[in-house]
């Protein structure tokens, strides 16, 4: 099964194809059908190579399959190929499984967008993209998804890209990007001139058998981990995710939530064994960039109204969390977290696209409330999502966020704290999120979403409905008197007729929400800690899983990974202690946003500092409006004066010197036949009286 | 029976003729005469490449002379088609009068 690996990517590959020839003719729904089977079809493949892979021997779960020789030169021979293992088939596993669900999801949500197959053509493009990411068994093939899914995401923020926001929210994010990229380029530079190839195998096992000097390996790891900060939106890198919430939810769920993300934390768990030899800031640098990003971002979530840019900032600090894991040498942590974050964040995101969706596009959530009464399904499922990434137990958050936890602690009790506090402030907005749109009272009813209203107002005459003069779009109506099935169909239909009135999203919908609120619950039992009360069986099916890659047999602990490295520590001992820590501090947040937010007995506090993040994006802004720009026209100036100069200087030299040639030139044959007669007898006198010849 | 005529005869008048085609082409005006001059210098060289194969019994001489009227055959070629349209375009074309060309 495990050579039929280029099915996972052929599949997407099929579906964009398809959608790009008949992508308009096949319309609404059958384009959206189309692209979900096809991914699910990849899911198919991969839990059929997962099975195959988990029937083999600990030793044999590494293949390499080839499909043919993709850049051979000289010395350089890279294949297109793609590496089996359990860690790139855990990242497809997922990838495919939540793409397909978002798929089915998008069908329901983008209903009735002029664009709607060609949004499923960039889905595909991103996924097929994102499998050869996580699949490629060199950096190169990495890197060629790597670009795929950049452009995928600069695509898909700027979706609708009529609104200039949106279009410059995509140009930010693939400008950003581009920062981190010329790193994971530099890292190719540096891994090819040392070990003479971009095979992971290649590079990790150079860095097993010592080979690679540390100071390569440190500018590699250095490297890659600029790439995986802006990938991966972390400090300072970070500020293109909260505007790429600018597209569409499904979006922002699969690219900027579940996946995409996550791909530099992906990177620097795949060379590993590289980061194991690099010199020993590197490590702690990853550490401290993830705890820093971790604390700021969720800080700055504390005080957002978007229901959307609370989730974008809340990813940011979830990804924090997983560089801290990496930076701790907690690399099973670290994917861990990345498979949970990526059930319970994108249950997140595609309930408040539900939210979004039932309430006509109001994104604001101090223009909500109360929806728990008409949005069922959606409320409870992202109730589930909310105490997943609260880190209650028993549901999927708790386990991985802990397990990071215990290995910042064993590292050091600074990044303990900063993970703590950050678990208490992640409770805390998560609350208020949940309250402000789920609880409270119903603050939509003066219509909240004003633009519509007018537009609704406008068009009704139209309609033919006669209830023109009911039509009044400040005015609140009787909602519960109203709530019968007949008004409840127009509603979903038809938007408002003068009521405003949130509904239920349709089942395409519900049923993506309903299956990942299952997985957000049931998400850390693939790795449970070494709790008494667990039994063995139970414990650490994902480090076993992964463990020859990330811990690589018995030297594990000389190269200062793994759960081998912790055991004698004084957190580990105490890990008991810990949970119950973790518990209170998700308890601790969860009750004190409930206090203000619920019953109201403090008041909100949400400086505008951190509405506006701290001022981060602005100070960037002003700073490459001010002095960046004048640093750039001053580079821009040497470029044109210096560089340019020295070029145009030479072809002004030999212009001039030309145009006193020419007029030697005078276009008289017979001239030239004089002067070449004149310059054979002199060659003639040359050779006969200097040189004596004859 | 007449005697056999030095090597070096054939030398002076290949120089003779090269000598009138130089100063043909330096002197005359009429681009089909100055052509012809040209043509006089080649066959000047080709005289000189025989008689010096024949003077050392070197058969290479020989292999020039048809490289040699090959090419000329092929400029012939190009450049009475140059002629033919300059002087269908401008009747009575002298070469000087291309000194118009000149960039």
């Amino acid at each position: 099964m495990a050579e039929l690996v280029w099915l996972i990517p052929a599949f997407p590959l099929l579906g964009f194809l398809t959608i790009l020839v008949a992508g308009r003719k096949l319309g609404e729904p059958k384009a959206g059908l189309l692209a979900t089977a096809a991914v699910a079809a990849s899911f198919v493949v991969a839990v059929g190579v997962f099975f195959d892979l988990l029937g083999r021997d600990e030793a044999d779960r590494s293949e390499t399959v080839t499909l043919f020789s993709w850049v051979p030169v000289g010395d350089l021979s890279i294949d297109l190929a793609f590496l089996v293992d359990p860690l790139s088939i855990t990242m497809c596993l997922f990838v495919t499984g939540i793409g397909s669900l978002i798929h089915l999801y998008s069908i329901g949500y983008m209903h009735g967008d002029p664009k709607f197959s060609k949004f499923f053509l960039y889905l595909n493009l991103f996924v097929l993209s994102m499998t050869l990411l996580v699949l490629g068994s060199n950096l190169l093939v990495t890197f060629l998804g790597w670009e795929g899914v950049g452009t995928c995401s600069y695509f898909l923020i700027s979706f609708w890209h009529t609104k200039e926001a949106n279009a410059t929210a995509g140009k930010k994010a693939f400008v950003t990007n581009r920062v981190g990229d010329f790193g994971v380029m530099i890292a190719m530079f540096l891994a090819f001139g040392a070990v003479g190839s971009l095979d992971y195998a290649v590079i990790n096992d150079s860095a097993l058998a010592g080979t690679l000097t540390e100071v390569t390996a440190t500018g590699i790891a250095a490297m890659l981990f600029l790439g995986a900060v802006g990938k991966s939106a972390q400090l300072p890198l970070y500020i293109w995710l909260p505007d790429a919430m600018a597209g569409p939810t499904p979006v922002s769920a699969l690219i900027h939530a579940a996946t995409m993300v996550t791909a530099g934390v992906y990177l620097m768990v795949r060379v590993n064994p590289v980061l194991g030899v690099a010199a020993d800031w590197v490590p702690t640098m990853i550490a401290w960039v993830g705890a820093i990003t971790a604390l700021f971002a969720a800080t700055i979530a504390l005080a957002q109204n978007d229901i959307k840019k609370v989730l974008a900032y809340s990813t940011v600090s979830q990804l924090g969390y997983m560089f801290l894991a990496v930076g701790t040498g907690a690399y099973v942590a670290a994917i861990f977290h990345m498979v949970t974050h990526a059930f319970f964040k994108a249950l997140l995101f595609l309930g408040s696209g539900s939210v979004i969706h039932g309430m006509h596009e109001e994104q604001d959530m101090r223009k909500m409330g109360k929806l728990l009464k008409f949005m069922p399904v959606t409320a409870g499922t992202f109730i589930i999502g909310w105490l997943a990434i609260a880190g209650v137990p028993p549901f999927a958050g708790f386990w991985s966020k802990d397990e990071i936890l215990l290995f910042a602690a064993a590292e050091s009790w600074i990044l303990y704290g900063i993970g703590i506090v950050t678990a208490i402030i992640t409770a805390f907005y998560m609350t208020r999120q949940v309250v402000m749109t789920f609880f409270g009272e119903a603050k939509w009813g003066s219509h909240a979403n004003e633009a519509e209203a007018a537009h609704l107002d406008s068009g009704d005459g139209d309609d033919g409905e006669g209830d023109d003069e009911l039509v009044d779009a400040g005015t609140p109506k009787s909602l519960s008197a109203a709530a019968n099935a007949e008004v409840d169909d127009q509603v979903e239909t038809n938007g408002a007729h003068g009521e405003f009135k949130p509904h239920e999203s349709p089942p395409f919908m519900l049923i993506p929400l309903v299956v990942l609120a299952g997985l957000s619950i049931v998400g850390g039992a693939i790795n449970l800690p070494t709790l008494g009360i667990i039994p063995k069986d139970w414990q650490h099916k994902l480090l076993d899983w992964l463990h020859p890659l990330v811990e690589f047999g018995e030297e594990a602990e000389a190269r200062g990974i793994g759960e081998a490295v912790i055991k004698d520590t004084w957190a580990y001992e105490n890990k008991v202690l810990l949970i119950f820590v973790a518990i209170a501090c998700a308890v601790i947040g969860i009750v004190a946003a409930w206090m203000v937010y619920e019953k109201k007995k403090a008041k909100p506090f949400e400086p505008e500092l951190l509405e506006r993040g701290w001022r981060y994006d602005e100070s960037i802004s002003n700073f490459m409006g001010g002095p960046g720009r004048w640093l750039f026209q001053k580079t821009a100036d040497f470029d044109k004066g210096i560089i340019d100069g020295a070029v145009n200087g030479v072809a002004t030299v030999v212009r001039t010197v030309a145009t006193r040639a020419r007029v030697l030139q005078t276009g008289f044959v017979r001239q030239y036949a004089g002067v070449i007669g004149i310059g054979v007898v002199l060659l003639l006198i040359w050779f006969v009286v200097i040189r004596g010849i004859l | 029976m007449i005697a056999a005529i030095e090597p070096s005869w054939y030398l002076i008048l290949a120089a003779l003729l090269f000598s009138i085609g130089a100063f043909g082409l330096l002197v005359r005006r009429n681009p089909l005469v100055m052509f012809m001059c040209i043509e006089l210098m080649l066959n000047a060289a080709n005289l000189t490449f025989v008689a010096l194969a024949t003077k050392l019994g070197d058969i290479n001489g020989q292999t020039a002379v048809f490289f040699v009227m090959v090419v000329a055959a092929a400029e012939v070629v190009v450049g009475l088609g140059i002629l033919v349209s300059i002087l269908r375009r401008r009747p009575g074309a002298t070469a000087d009068d291309l000194v118009a060309l000149k960039g």
